[in-house]
């Protein structure tokens, strides 16, 4: 009983070492809050600036989420095409693995380029980040069905599309759900770097004015915003995988 | 239902597996097919079921040529493929789903689950299950296809051998009370002798029925089965001849 109550606080308790640790040193080495701020000073910052940083971070939620959806839709169409038509996968999947290869720092300020200030670049480069783990592992989901069970539906006299809706999109959202997570991990990051090129409001430009003015603190309850996101995302992505996978919680 | 098989042949990257294969289950039979491993015995049943194509042969039911897959068809495979996602009731109701009468079958299938030990166990999901209720969910799907003859490929393979015992006890009473025509596919000699009207013994692929065997005790009971060691040996020994 003991060792499941000290495993279960064991993560909580490393956090909490390294973040005293952290503290520690920054109090004894007596490092300046522009070089190193001390995990109070970024506490009390974040709790501070919280009003400011919840207005910014609705922003950067909100096209999160744009992007998040987007994907979401393209990422089940694409996954859908690649297993039933080898041949589109043939000729889809080089390129998706391409838009994977060139970073989206080089990427983001060229789709502000084309299509200016606005929500529209930050929600595109969302896309780009969070569009490949999901299409990937839903494809993959799609694909790794057991023969048998499409085999009985055929000898039942089910379609091809009734076993894509019977069988192999149900049997795939194990598989679309850990890309999700990892999608939702990355769509915070994926605005704020969207932001971060150019905007007016959001995380990125918190972050980037914060950063310029050397004010660390700031900084640093930017990240932690953003990492209180980012979890906040994949904790959305948990429900929904309990939504609809309500045996999930019978195992 | 009578179904006829006919000359069917079906190879599979040059070998013949099924060739000039040729022999009928009479209306209300169960005929159970014993042979080695890839005589063709689940080939068989995967082409009358519709999942294989046979090259060439005749499938009849009632006198009249069928395709395989044409609905007459409930195949049972080895694993209960019950979908972990849905519960049981959706799982035994998958033939309404398919053809758009869920809500009609779903009542059909709650008066069912007491006869196939299921009751309480419908809202269940397959990995709360044994087992042996698992098969019989599997089971009570199958029968609830509408169609005319079971294709049942070693349904209880999987089961330990007590579990085992207890469902072919329970097959047979329900067999009994169904009188389906059914063609069973099994490694097991005693399931076969126990189950069968009629044992058809495949020689190795392509090689077609080596020899069938009539099994005619009405009053079948695990000691009526103990006592045949004769027969066992006797089919033991069809199936290793060269």
């Amino acid at each position: 009983m003991k060792k499941k109550q000290i495993a279960k606080a064991a993560p909580a308790l490393v956090i909490l070492g390294l973040l005293f640790f952290w503290e520690l040193a920054v109090q004894i080495a007596e490092i300046p809050l522009y070089v190193l701020p001390a995990p109070s000073d970024m506490f009390r910052t974040f709790g501070k600036e919280l009003p400011t940083l919840l207005s910014h971070g609705g922003v950067t939620v909100m096209e999160a989420l744009a992007g998040m959806g987007i994907s979401f839709f393209l990422g089940i169409l694409i996954g859908i095409l690649i297993d039933a038509m080898p041949v589109f996968r043939k000729c889809i999947y080089p390129i998706l693995v391409v838009t994977q290869t060139v970073p989206v720092i080089v990427l983001a300020p060229i789709f502000i380029i084309y299509m200016g200030f606005g929500y529209a670049p930050k929600i595109l480069t969302v896309v780009l980040m969070c569009f490949f783990p999901i299409v990937v592992s839903f494809s993959d989901g799609l694909g790794e069905m057991d023969q048998g069970y499409l085999n009985l539906v055929k000898t039942y006299g089910g379609s091809r599309l009734q076993v894509y809706r019977i069988v192999k999109i149900p049997a795939a959202m194990i598989s679309l759900i850990s890309g999700l997570k990892v999608a939702a991990t990355y769509s915070i990051s994926g605005a704020v770097v969207g932001e971060w090129i150019a905007s007016q409001s959001g995380l990125g430009y918190y972050l980037i004015r914060a950063k310029n003015a050397y004010m660390l603190d700031k900084v640093f309850a930017c990240v932690l915003m953003i990492i209180l996101l980012s979890l906040m995302m994949n904790g959305l992505v948990k429900l929904f995988g309990y939504a609809v996978m309500p045996d999930r919680r019978h195992r | 239902m009578r179904l006829e098989v006919n000359h069917l042949n079906f190879s599979y990257t040059d070998k013949e597996i099924l060739q000039d294969l040729s022999f009928e289950v009479k209306d209300g039979e169960f005929v159970s097919i014993l042979g080695p491993s890839g005589c063709g015995k689940s080939t068989l049943l995967n082409v009358l079921a519709g999942i294989l194509k046979a090259d060439s042969g005749q499938i009849r039911i009632d006198g009249s040529p069928v395709g395989g897959g044409c609905g007459q068809f409930a195949y049972m495979p080895q694993n209960d493929l019950l979908f972990p996602w849905k519960t049981i009731l959706d799982n035994v109701c998958l033939y309404g789903e398919i053809h758009h009468q869920k809500e009609k079958m779903k009542d059909a299938a709650r008066a069912q689950m007491a006869r196939f030990g299921l009751e309480g166990c419908e809202d269940k999901y397959p990995s709360e299950l044994s087992g042996g209720m698992r098969q019989r969910a599997a089971f009570l799907r199958t029968t609830l296809c509408e169609a005319g003859i079971y294709l049942l490929d070693e349904p209880f393979g999987a089961l330990d051998v007590i579990t085992r015992s207890d469902m072919q006890d329970w097959l047979r009473t329900l067999c009994d009370d169904m009188k389906k025509t059914t063609l069973l596919v099994t490694h097991d000699t005693d399931e076969a002798i126990y189950l069968s009207d009629r044992i058809l013994i495949f020689g190795a692929a392509g090689e077609g029925i080596r020899q069938e065997i009539s099994v005619t005790e009405k009053n079948r009971t695990r000691e009526w089965l103990y006592e045949q060691g004769g027969l066992r040996a006797r089919i033991h020994r069809i199936i290793k001849e060269k």
